[in-house]
This record gives C-alpha cells, structure tokens and sequence, in this order.
C-alpha cells in the first residue's frame, strides 16, 4: 500500500471505532489510567488489567509493553482499546503540539531538556 | 522510584500530562547503546519487542503465505523525568541494521540521535549515520572509548565517516554518567543551533 507521495503506508489493524490507527501513537506517548479507569472494578483481561494499574503513575506505550511483556504492536491495540473506552488518557507528544510546532522542534521544549540534562 | 504521579489531579485534565520527548541511540551491535542508556537512566533499562509482520508486512498479503513467519526486532531504552511535568526518554535501536522499519518507529518525532561508533569497528555506523543524514534527523557522533582516542584521531574518524563539520563529534565513556550527560546536552544543543539557523 502506497500513498500518493510514495511512502509506505503501515496497515491499519482492526480499528475497532478507535478514533486513529494504532500504529500512529507513538512509543513515548504517555498513558495514565482515568478516573474511571481507577474506580470500575477489576477488568477480566489481565493484560487490560495490568495496564490500567500500572499507568496509575504515567507511563509510555513502550514501557507498557516492557512491563505487560507484550510485543509493542499488541500493547498499542490494548491501550488504543482502553483510550476508546476511558479508561486510559494516552498523551501523545504529536498530537498535544498539532497545529503548532512539534515538541522535537520547539526551542523552549530544547531549552527545559537541556537544563533538565544538566541538572541530573 | 521518582517519577511523575498523576495522584494530585483527577487523572482527566489534559493540560495537567507530562510531556514525554524522546532521543535515539544509535549504532552498530555491541558498541554500547544499552551500557550509555543505563548510565543515564532512572530505571534500568527496559527491553520492548516488535513483531516484525506486525510492522513491516502488508497484513492481508501475509495471511495468504501458508506459514506466517514472525521475527522479534528488540531494543532497550531508559527514561529521565527531566521535571514534574517533562520526561525524556532514551531508545536504542535495533543492533541489526536490517530492521529498519523499526527506526522509522524510533525516530519519528525524536530531537535527534547519538549516533554511537566504536572506532574499532567504524563501518558498523555506516548505515546509521546514511539514515539519519537522509531524514534529517539532527545528529551527534560519539566516539566510545573503549582504547583511549587521542584527541586528534577525532577529525581523522570524522573523514572516515565523510561527516560534515557542522556535525558535533565527542569522545566519550558509555559507561560513565557524566560523559553521557556531556553527549546528550551536545546533541540537545545542535538540534537548538539547527532550529535557530532556520
């Protein structure tokens, strides 16, 4: 599958009434479990289950699939689910900067990581 | 362990996540990505998989082949939470350049790479160095050194590599912290300089 300026486009996996295709989250993006997520009870999945504990506290999509030990793939579907039904807020870096410029690009953002740096 | 917590809010603000950047180490097999991530890291440094039909396959093409092959593509990254409210992660690619679909992955949206050579072994960053020259991916060259480089063997690798002299070279020690620190900062400040000249 091409798009018209002859990149590869990935494949789309069953979307699911996701509101984007899995592949586009990125592997920093930070997941947190809402309240919602925090408050409904145990959810039969175990993977879900882990999840929706573990991102109490903030974690990436990567490190979700470092700990749950799936393959990145399979844990971007399983947050990208857990997103559609509220249970998990996924900030992802590029969409929080759409419209303006992207994190990566953004001088101040340089400045507070170079600062950040120095300061370890 | 120091991180974010999210317990203050009612986990539904938008305005109240952390911003998460990220910064690739790159290199060839065995030269010392995931020993410089972990000298940095707040945690140990993790270690995430990717399928690679999941990535690099047409799903519809792969469910006609009679056997579905898979082959796990891994790469170890670390994470500094830089300040309540900005995280940096670090991810090492892949050792086998033959995974590249996966850097297209750890890339996007990156402040740039460290592109990491063991002078002993300067061919195994070729593909490294052509990747990230090709997208334009702000990038810094560090020397691992393993064997002691002199300092005037550095403009020596940096013809070797046919690397510009716009692109920041260091000596440094993967192992040690602060050397790590140095390269990071060198790196986050080109990708200023580059911004800054349009």
């Amino acid at each position: 599958m091409a798009a018209p300026d002859g990149r590869r486009v990935r494949p789309y996996l069953a979307t699911r009434g996701r509101t984007r295709p899995v592949q586009d989250i990125a592997i920093e993006a930070l997941v947190s479990t809402t309240k919602d997520g925090r408050t409904r009870g145990a959810d039969p999945e175990p993977e879900r289950e882990r999840i929706l504990r573990l991102c109490h506290s903030p974690r990436s999509v990567a490190e979700v699939a470092a700990i749950v030990s799936t393959p990145l793939g399979v844990a971007r579907v399983l947050v990208a689910d857990l997103e559609t039904e509220g249970l998990v807020r996924v900030a992802d870096p590029h969409a929080a900067f759409a419209g303006s410029t992207e994190p990566a690009r953004n001088l101040s953002v340089l400045e507070r990581v170079r600062d950040g740096l120095r300061r370890l | 362990m120091a991180f974010v917590d999210s317990e203050v809010s009612d986990g539904t603000q938008a305005d109240q996540d952390a911003l998460s950047v990220k910064i690739v180490v790159a290199g060839g097999f065995g030269v010392g990505k995931t020993t410089f991530v972990g000298a940095v890291s707040e945690i140990e440094p993790l270690r995430t998989e990717a399928l690679m039909t999941e990535a690099s396959t047409n799903v519809d093409d792969l469910s006609m082949l009679p056997e579905k092959r898979t082959t796990t593509v891994a790469m170890d990254f670390g994470r500094i939470t830089l300040a309540d409210d900005l995280v940096l992660y670090l991810f090492g690619t892949p050792g086998q350049n033959r995974f590249w679909f996966m850097w297209d992955d750890i890339t996007r949206g990156a402040i740039g790479a460290v592109v990491l050579v063991d002078t002993r072994r300067l061919a195994d960053c070729f593909g490294a160095i052509d990747y990230v020259e090709q997208r334009g991916i702000p990038f810094v060259v560090a020397l691992n050194a393993f064997n002691g480089i002199q300092e005037h063997d550095v403009e020596d690798v940096r013809d070797a590599l046919q690397v510009g002299p716009e692109v920041p070279f260091v000596v440094t020690d993967a192992r040690e912290r602060e050397s790590v620190k140095v390269v990071l900062v060198t790196l986050v400040e080109h990708a200023m300089s580059l911004i800054q000249q349009g």
